[in-house]
């Protein structure tokens, strides 16, 4: 089953007077448990397609269809309830609120969705011993180490079970061998059914990926499967 | 409606995180606002008790009296006009007393500043007034001890004293005045009676607490001379819905026995408390308003310094607003989340500012009057509440409004 289905999108920003094509006409589908690398150089429209895919934003034209609904026409409203359910966002600055602890961080989409104080503070206590941060849960962003920030973001992400996770260059502000870790988590999330779409300019990263889309000046240039996969021992995740 | 009181109590705890992070600046925030309602609330306080005190110390002196004098308590015209009117003598009252018929009551009264003594104790430039013994009908006295001078007295100007509650409190700390001897101005008066506390400090020198009476003719005696001073005659209607007819009564009879003719104007004044409150209301009147508006602007200006900082207070935290919108705060939330916090500084401000006004006029009314009535509490936290909402809105609505997209960006 689709859960993205976009049919020639395009999307137009006025700067000054010049019109800025971000992206041109992109079409492309997406099944559940499917693990897409969006890559292409800075200016190809790779962060333009992102958000809308991530309902941050609305396409100028064409049509987007989440899980059978049309996205191209919602209010606000629509667009921010559909974001707290169905789309966790991973970004590579974590944008965690830097005033909050951990806790209070993966618990704020499910304050959103409304759901009551003890259910709530249960399933984020829950995500965060799943991303192996049961001991930190008091610790303020800035008490943890980058690693450990981006697990959080990643627990935030998964606490509403959402239908896709969206990582924007998730292991851009980190070292190699802590990005590792976070691709391995991402690794984890796939194999347990997880629909993730990452988006990266690095071929390494998106080797970890089973599809790649590829592309450049707003549109696509290649839509690929990965032969030669990249699979980590996801061990080393949950410890 | 759950719903709504869900998101009320998580905007809430939100809005109090914010608070609690920023200390110091939500800290300043508030004073402005507490300093704003606290001189809104002391200054509403005190208008209120100067008009209790003004109303009480007023009804003291009777709602239905007329006080018929040469002189007006307020008038446009010249003083000169009046002064050379004809004094009001003992033979106008004899002869107003005669041919009046509404009134209940008729007294001459004349008055002199004089010293009272007792041993060692004396007091300085007391009001002392003369009038017979229909006097206390005039008036709504009650007594503490003794009674008004008697009718016999009166009419041979005996020497015989009552003494206002403040008088007799000074000359006798241990209440013991009936039937003792004091010396006014040199001779000897026996206390016959003690007034219990009638008016307010607010009358001054009019408050029957601060007088003394005595029999008009004693008074004409020792230190006036009823040639060269005008009388005023007390005409107590029979209630106050009376006192209009009374009046028009009173005027026709006075003008009989000054022998005006119909084109002649009135030689004397048919004054009443009505005038006084009038008064009182066109002078107070104006102080109110401008009292109100000027400490009305020290809130408006703690308004501003809300807005100022609801406003920073957004720019700085564009990056988070942008994450809550991502994660699915919706515009509404993120609206309710800054009004709620400009409402609770200003409610914390208010509540304090509240409190300290209530205290402060405690302090104060030791000058002049206050009274903390429960609407000016209504008021004050209506007026913080409608501050935090009017000031952080225009903040707030620029929050909601962001693009979650260029928030997420920001630096």
């Amino acid at each position: 089953m689709n859960i993205i289905n976009i049919e020639h999108i395009a999307k137009v920003y006025e700067v000054g007077l010049e019109k800025v094509h971000a992206l041109r006409d992109v079409s492309l589908k997406i099944d559940k448990n499917e693990y897409v690398a969006i890559m292409g150089p800075s200016g190809s429209g790779k962060s333009t397609l992102m958000n809308m895919l991530g309902c941050l934003d609305t396409p100028t034209s064409g049509v987007y269809d989440f899980k059978g609904e049309s996205v191209s026409t919602m209010t606000d409203n629509d667009l921010a309830k559909i974001r707290n359910k169905e789309i966790g966002f991973v970004f590579q600055t974590f944008n965690l609120l830097p005033r909050s602890d951990a806790l209070h961080n993966v618990e704020l989409p499910l304050v959103y969705a409304g759901m009551s104080y003890s259910d709530r503070r249960e399933k984020a206590k829950q995500a965060l011993i799943d991303v192996g941060l049961g001991d930190r849960m008091h610790h303020k962003p800035n008490e943890l180490s980058g690693g450990q920030r981006q697990r959080v973001a990643v627990a935030r992400a998964l606490v509403t079970q959402p239908s896709i996770i969206l990582a924007d260059e998730p292991t851009g502000n980190l070292d190699s061998k802590t990005g590792e870790e976070i691709m391995g988590l991402f690794q984890e999330l796939h194999e347990k059914g997880n629909t993730i779409i990452l988006v990266t300019h690095e071929e390494y990263i998106a080797e970890h990926a089973a599809r790649i889309i590829r592309l450049r000046d707003g549109l696509i240039e290649k839509d690929e499967r990965v032969e030669s996969r990249k699979v980590l021992n996801t061990n080393s995740a949950s410890e | 409606m759950r719903n709504i009181l869900f998101e009320l109590k998580e905007g809430l705890l939100i809005a109090l995180r914010a608070i609690r992070a920023n200390k110091i600046r939500s800290a300043l925030t508030m004073l402005g606002i507490f300093i704003g309602i606290t001189v809104v609330v002391l200054m509403s306080t005190a208008i209120k008790g100067i008009d209790n005190s003004f109303q009480k110390g007023i009804s003291a002196l009777g709602t239905d009296v007329l006080y018929i004098d040469k002189w007006a308590w307020f008038t446009n015209q010249e003083w000169w006009k009046l002064r050379n009117r004809r004094n009001i003598d003992m033979e106008d009252y004899e002869k107003f007393k005669e041919l009046a018929k509404l009134p209940l009551a008729v007294a001459p009264v004349t008055s002199s500043r004089q010293t009272i003594k007792y041993k060692d104790r004396r007091i300085d430039d007391v009001v002392l007034n003369g009038s017979n013994s229909d006097y206390v009908k005039t008036t709504n006295f009650t007594f503490d001890q003794g009674r008004f001078y008697s009718e016999i007295e009166s009419n041979a100007s005996r020497q015989v004293a009552v003494l206002g509650s403040d008088v007799a409190k000074n000359l006798f700390p241990r209440g013991d005045a009936l039937d003792k001897t004091i010396k006014i101005g040199g001779a000897n008066y026996k206390v016959v009676g003690v007034l219990d506390e009638q008016g307010s400090s607010i009358l001054g020198s009019y408050n029957p607490d601060n007088q003394a009476f005595i029999p008009i003719g004693t008074i004409f005696k020792n230190f006036i001379s009823h040639r060269r001073n005008s009388i005023t005659i007390n005409v107590r209607a029979q209630n106050p819905a009376m006192i209009e007819e009374t009046k028009a009564e009173a005027i026709g009879v006075m003008r009989k026995i000054r022998g005006l003719k119909y084109d002649e104007e009135d030689d004397f004044t048919v004054n009443q408390q009505e005038a006084l409150m009038e008064q009182y209301n066109s002078v107070v009147g104006v102080i109110k308003i401008a009292g109100l508006f000027i400490t009305g602007l020290s809130l408006f200006v703690g308004a501003i310094g809300i807005m100022n900082i609801m406003f920073v207070s957004v720019r700085e935290r564009t990056r988070e607003i942008g994450i809550r919108k991502a994660i699915g705060a919706k515009k509404r939330t993120i609206l309710a989340q800054f009004l709620l916090e400009s409402s609770t500084i200003c409610l914390v401000g208010g509540a304090v500012g509240l409190l300290a006004a209530v205290l402060l006029s405690m302090v104060v009314d030791q000058f002049i009057p206050t009274s903390v009535q429960i609407d000016a509490v209504v008021i004050a936290f209506v007026v913080a509440l409608l501050t935090g909402v009017l000031s952080g809105f225009a903040p707030a609505y620029m929050a909601a409004k962001l693009d979650p997209v260029e928030s997420l960006r920001y630096e």
